[in-house]
């Protein structure tokens, strides 16, 4: 488990709206990954790329190259349902679906894979709980739905939802900017457990967070309104927040962003 | 709103939304009420009264009538199959109409709700854009043509063309006496006709709802099941279907209401008959809303008072299907969308 992502000059669309331009970085298996940037750069596009979830939006078309160690994601013969099935996704609004019961949220994607028996379902649902650090608040209450957790406690149980299939890749999409302070650090904690099983790329508002939780941090950012977002560099985390390379970093960092 | 106020120890400042009205009372009573609202609540609940009021009236008046009609009645009003309020003594049931009746409507729901649930799900998610809009066009025009031209259209061109499928049901599954045909070759102005092209008739409504329903399933879930690796059916599935379940149910109880209530479409194509049978294939039956329609001008007050009794069986079928419909969608409320 745990497989590398090289990028290589990857540009995505939006009709004939370029959202991000000429993208090339690595992520490292078993590591975070945190991407920093000021609003609509693009780091929510280009995360969503990368598990071809880009091209579901209408009018989504990526241009370049993205391989999961030597697998090209892009490939002709490649199905996107299957790439999803290996790079998990947890969103900025937590969503679990709210027709289902907590046990059925994290068994959807083993169903989805046409697992059956009821004694594999029941195992790997307490094992993704317990790898979520949800298991003891809900593990009497499995048959109650998910939509009657808290916040902090949906978002934990979309991650179950989606380490529960054993991906290879983890992809966080701002997933503690709608929780408080209290369910942030849970999730943070359980970020930094599940580093070790998984490559995980966060996107994330929260300078502080990055700096916590990640080993490599990346910086987007646009020219202007309306022009497409670009890396600006990636480096390790410790670097960028102390001695990054580029100014612009730097700017945005200390708070004197423009 | 109503401030409850905690200004009334001290004299009420000058508040220009407030008004003269306000500032008079709020001393007296300790509340402020703004003119604007009280206006407005006094329309409100009075429109709301007056039409309980007509509505209570109505009903009465109908109760009244029918009532008249069925303590003559010499049959069984509920289960006889005669009509026949002009005899001596008076004799008439509803026996054939309630069969007729609930008969075609329920092949027509056969029919159509699942053809309608399957053309809402091809135009809201699987239909590209530019043919989705000109798709929901025409069926949003289809809904808005005339019963009667759907009447014409039925007896001119569905009944011959239908005399195939009919001696083919006739031969094949004749055996299950529903479809079996007393007089092969008789004309196709069955219940069977009617069910299907009331299934026409209330197919754009059924499809018009579900597609609005199917719209509005919140993006978020069908993105949470597609990046778990759903195919675009599992996403429609899991996160579009159980969002549009009680949509779906109410949009066939807009569809099965208007096929229970139609009138004009059925009395041009149905050949009228009081004789009960459960072949559905043989010409010679009757709705509620077509009998009306077919005896209302000839009949004397008598007479007229028998078919309200009839329309007032076809509106307490209608509240019973009603009721059913919201029990269904209430059975299951706590894993529905709206608490999502
Ligand atoms: N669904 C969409 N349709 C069209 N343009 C979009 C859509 N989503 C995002 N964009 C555009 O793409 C650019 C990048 O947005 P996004 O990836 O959401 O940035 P970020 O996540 O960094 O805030 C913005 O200019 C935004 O307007
Ligand atoms: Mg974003």
């Amino acid at each position: 488990m745990a497989k590398r992502i090289d990028v290589s000059g990857l540009t995505a669309f939006y009709g004939s709206h370029r959202a991000i331009d000429d993208i090339s970085m690595s992520v490292e298996p078993r590591s975070v990954t945190a991407f920093i940037g000021p609003s609509g750069c693009g780091k929510s596009t280009f995360l969503r790329t990368l598990n071809r979830m880009h091209e579901v939006t209408p009018g989504g078309r990526v241009e370049g190259k993205v391989m999961l160690d030597d697998e090209d994601l892009y490939g002709a013969q490649v199905d996107p349902v299957s790439v999803r099935r290996t790079i998990g996704m947890v969103f900025q609004r937590p969503n679990p679906f709210p027709t289902m019961s907590i046990y059925d949220n994290v068994a959807a994607g083993l169903r989805l894979n046409g697992q059956k028996r009821k004694r594999d379902l029941d195992e790997t649902v307490e094992r993704s709980l317990k790898g979520a650090n949800l298991w003891n608040e809900v593990k009497d209450r499995l048959n109650k739905p998910g939509s009657g957790l808290s916040g902090g406690q949906q978002q934990r149980l979309c991650i179950a939802r989606a380490i529960a299939v054993q991906p290879q890749v983890l992809l966080m999409d701002e997933p503690c900017s709608a929780l408080d302070p209290i369910s942030t650090l849970a999730i943070e904690d359980l970020i930094s457990e599940l580093k070790s099983r998984f490559t995980i790329v966060i996107v994330t508002h929260n300078m502080q967070q990055a700096a916590r939780v990640s080993d490599r941090t990346a910086f987007f950012n646009l020219a202007a309104v309306g022009e497409p977002g670009r890396l600006i560099e990636i480096d390790e985390t410790e670097r960028i927040f102390s001695n990054p390379s580029v100014q612009a970093t730097e700017d945005y960092i200390s708070g004197r962003f423009g | 709103m109503e401030t409850t106020s905690t200004s009334a120890q001290a004299p009420p400042p000058a508040d220009p939304a407030d008004g003269r009205s306000a500032t008079a009372t709020a001393p007296v009573k300790g509340k402020a009420v703004r003119p604007g609202d009280k206006v407005f609540r006094g329309l409100s609940r009075g429109s709301g009264i007056t039409l309980l009021v007509i509505m209570a009236a109505i009903a009465a008046f109908l109760a009244y009538r029918a009532s008249i009609a069925v303590s003559k009645n010499s049959v069984n009003f509920l289960t006889a199959f005669e009509w026949n309020p002009q005899g001596d003594p008076p004799a008439f049931g509803i026996g054939v109409l309630a069969f007729g009746t609930v008969v075609s409507s329920l092949i027509a729901m056969v029919i159509a709700v699942p053809v309608a649930v399957g053309i809402a799900l091809f135009v809201s998610h699987y239909a590209p854009r530019r043919l989705a809009a000109p798709l929901a066009y025409v069926i949003d025009l289809l809904a808005a043509v005339p019963s009667i031209i759907y009447g014409l259209w039925g007896a001119l061109f569905l009944v011959p063309y239908l005399d195939g499928l009919t001696r083919w049901l006739d031969q094949f599954l004749g055996w299950t006496t529903v479809f079996e045909m007393s007089n092969p070759g008789s004309p196709a102005r069955s219940i069977f006709t009617v069910g299907i092209l009331l299934a026409i008739m209330v197919l754009p409504i059924i499809t018009n709802v579900s597609r609005e329903v199917f719209l509005q399933a919140p993006k978020m879930y069908e993105e949470a099941a597609l990046a778990l690796g759903a195919t675009r059916w599992e996403t429609i599935r899991t996160s579009v279907l159980p969002f549009g379940r009680s949509g779906i149910i109410s949009a066939s109880m807009l569809g099965l209401g208007r096929a229970l209530g139609e009138t004009m479409a059925v009395a041009t194509v149905l050949s009228p008959g009081f004789l009960f049978s459960w072949h559905i294939l043989d010409p010679g039956s009757g709705t509620f809303a077509q009998n009306i329609a077919a005896k209302f001008n000839e009949a004397d007050d008598f007479g007229r008072d028998a078919l309200i009794a009839s329309g007032l069986v076809l509106f307490v079928i209608t509240l019973l299907v009603n009721g059913a419909a919201r029990w269904i969608i209430a059975r299951r409320k706590e894993y529905s969308g709206a608490n999502a």
